[in-house]
């Protein structure tokens, strides 16, 4: 198979848009939660293929950017302590927190060390036994089980100089909460696909059954999506809600059990601060007691400082879905990739960047 | 009585701040590593300053190059500094004739990695036929460089009748891509430490100034010429539309990329687009001669799988939008920062 230019034909897209057209005769808002979904639709320029009664709307689904101010303070603060190296995945180096980006901190002096794996944070741990390697732990269900598994294998190993700072999140607890504020009338749900192949389409059937929203796991090339969407359209031209996989090849009902469980094993569930929501009851995952000695949180002591957030911004209302990136005064103006003012603008999954970069509607 | 022993001082195996120092070991390695491998008249001389007498315009240009690591698949740190600096004199028509040639060494290189990146430098100047007339050698502490920097100068010849910039791209004219996208960025990254990934792929690092005498030669309409380098297609694109205040279309479908490097891509959250190339070229072409450049182009090693890929529009100036494989379309916007890899 042939991964990557077999799902970009566009013959296969036409049928499903066809298809989309015909059902989708009622007015409808969907969210895509992920960023990585948004990407893709704005990428692919698909809003231009949806009939005019389809409307999507971007959701929380980006690690980075739902990171709280005071969490990347403490992110930053921890690459200051003499004789850390901070190790992220690359998305994070960039985006600013209350006074200063991982970044900014490394030309200051700090060493960050961007990592594709935590295999690779684990090997920095091992070439320098005299520092103190500290994973930064974010992500969702997706990242947690190989976070966990590195803590493991960390444990296995005896290494003393191996820590994680845990600022992981669960995306159900932020779907329940995004839909009890009431702010978004939603009327289908485009469900997180590597999540998903994690803990499996179960955990978001409490949204169709109690919400009646119909939900449709999608990958994430465009006919994965379209077809999505066009599952979602027929269920609300049906008038159902129920949770349906677009994305057979990656996600079961039941998910991914080794991970599951190795997430499990090393992590608890624990209030967590998102951007623009505040603090989420049971939202994020803390290490378990047993494995606290790899908490960087307990095991350093840094001070954070006060947690600022930039006037103007409005990041947090982008990510409730409440707003759009050009919504946002500072958007392309004091807001850009180069400048960024919120996480938004950063990530490559961020709403703010894929609209900045792919997003204007009126140049064809 | 015992037979006398006379240890004859072998040269150490790895460079010494010694080696930086301006006396003995300093002309030793200029001597045995550098002029030994590329001597020439001009070089030979060793006088403080090279002489020569082009005749023409000249173009004149200079590079840094800091690729880490400095042997990577398809070529090395010295194949790259020839190859970014001939590329830079043959982007405005330029028949590339002199380099100069400087190394900032971190003390501790093997010397022989040094002779290698040399060895490679020769082979490459020589197949693009310019020479290396001066150089320099500095050797700093350990830690204050990565290994090997290489800075290149080069000075080359413009005919006459040839105007090339990336000011002259009009409406109509005819955008011609060399060959695949992404090769170098890829194999590179493929080797770097913390990522490693298996591949076949390898640097598309090469000399473009005979693809371009060959284009010359087949056109006087080239309007411009850019090479991809860092910052990829999509940022050479923007800057030929902002600094040509044209807009640009161009199909994805007609971008050409390799499976592996697409795969690549998607793994690592990157964009092909945004990938830097080191052995490919964009021209915008009047739209008259195009047929007859990419022909020609075709038949040279290094353009083999030219391809035309778009068109300068006078809609949208300074911008450049793409049409997808689906139909629909979207900017193609410079590239912000270092790419960096996504969480999930």
């Amino acid at each position: 198979m042939k991964l990557v230019s077999e799902f970009r034909q566009s013959d296969l897209a036409d049928g499903l848009v066809r298809s989309i057209r015909q059902h989708a005769r009622r007015k409808a808002r969907f969210m895509e939660f992920c960023g990585g979904h948004t990407v893709s639709i704005m990428k692919f320029g698909l809003r231009q293929l949806l009939p005019p009664t389809l409307t999507l709307t971007s959701g929380p689904g980006c690690p980075v950017c739902v990171t709280d101010n005071a969490d990347l303070d403490k992110a930053i603060a921890l690459a200051r302590v003499p004789e850390v190296i901070v190790a992220s995945f690359g998305d994070m180096v960039r985006v600013p927190g209350s006074r200063s980006s991982l970044q900014e901190a490394k030309a200051a002096g700090a060493d960050v060390r961007v990592v594709y794996s935590t295999l690779d944070a684990l090997t920095l741990a091992r070439a320098n036994p005299e520092k103190s390697v500290v994973f930064l732990g974010i992500g969702f269900e997706t990242t947690a089980p190989t976070v966990a598994a590195s803590i493991l294998q960390a444990a296995h190993e005896g290494l003393k100089n191996y820590y994680v700072l845990s600022l992981h999140k669960l995306c159900p607890p932020i779907i329940r909460a995004l839909l009890d504020s009431g702010e978004v009338n939603l009327q289908g749900l485009i469900c997180p696909g590597h999540v998903s192949a994690v803990i499996g389409s179960r955990p978001w059937e409490f949204i169709a059954r109690d919400y009646n929203i119909p939900c449709v796991v999608s990958g994430f090339e465009p006919p994965d999506i379209l077809q999505c969407i066009d599952m979602l359209a027929q269920q609300v031209a049906e008038g159902e809600a129920k949770v349906e996989i677009a994305y057979r090849r990656g996600v079961s009902r039941e998910g991914n059990q080794t991970a599951i469980g190795i997430m499990e094993k090393v992590f608890e569930p624990a209030p967590a601060r998102w951007r623009g929501f505040g603090e989420v009851a049971g939202s994020g995952l803390k290490l378990r007691p047993q494995f606290a000695r790899f908490d960087a949180e307990l095991n350093f002591h840094f001070d954070a400082g006060p947690t600022v957030i930039p006037r103007g911004c409005l990041c947090g209302e982008v990510l409730r879905g409440v707003k759009s990136p050009p919504d946002c005064t500072l958007f392309r103006r004091a807001c850009t990739p180069a400048r960024p003012v919120g996480p938004c603008m950063v990530s490559a999954e961020g709403t703010c960047a894929a609209y900045y970069h792919y997003g204007e509607e009126d140049v064809r | 009585m015992p037979p006398i022993t006379i240890t004859v001082r072998k040269m150490s195996d790895r460079i010494l701040l010694a080696h930086g120092s301006g006396g003995r070991l300093a002309h030793d390695i200029i001597q045995n590593s550098f002029v030994s491998a590329l001597s020439n008249p001009v070089l030979n001389t060793l006088d403080d300053s090279a002489v020569v007498e082009p005749a023409g315009r000249l173009a004149f240009t200079t590079d840094s190059y800091v690729v880490q690591p400095i042997f990577f698949p398809g070529g090395d740190i010295g194949r790259l500094a020839v190859c970014g600096t001939v590329n830079d004199l043959a982007m405005v028509g330029a028949t590339p004739l002199y380099l100069s040639l400087a190394f900032i060494i971190e003390e501790g290189l093997l010397v022989s990695d040094l002779e290698k990146v040399v060895g490679s430098i020769k082979e490459t100047a020589t197949s693009a036929n310019v020479t290396v007339v001066t150089g320099d050698t500095k050797v700093v502490n350990r830690g204050t460089a990565d290994k090997l920097f290489i800075n290149t100068a080069g000075i080359g010849t413009v005919p006459a009748d040839v105007n090339i910039s990336g000011h002259n791209a009009r409406p109509g004219d005819v955008l011609i891509l060399s060959g695949t996208i992404g090769d170098h960025g890829i194999a590179v990254l493929s080797k770097r430490e913390g990522i490693g990934f298996a591949t076949e792929l390898k640097s598309d690092c090469a000399p473009l100034n005979g693809l371009v005498a060959a284009m010359l030669a087949a056109s006087h309409d080239i309007r411009c010429l850019r090479d991809p380098t860092r910052g990829g297609l999509a940022t050479t694109l923007n800057e030929i539309a902002g600094q040509s205040g044209v807009g640009i279309r161009v199909y994805e479908e007609k971008i050409p990329v390799r499976e592996e490097v697409a795969a690549a891509c998607e793994m690592l959250g990157l964009d092909s687009l945004y990938v830097a190339n080191e052995g490919k070229l964009v021209a915008a072409v009047s739209p008259d001669d195009a047929e007859k450049v990419l022909q020609q182009m075709k038949k040279h090693q290094y353009g083999r799988d030219s391809v035309i890929i778009g068109e300068v529009k006078e809609e949208n100036p300074g911008r450049v939008v793409m049409e997808t494989g689906l139909g629909t379309t979207r900017i193609i916007d410079m590239l912000v920062g270092e790419p960096l890899p996504r969480i999930c």
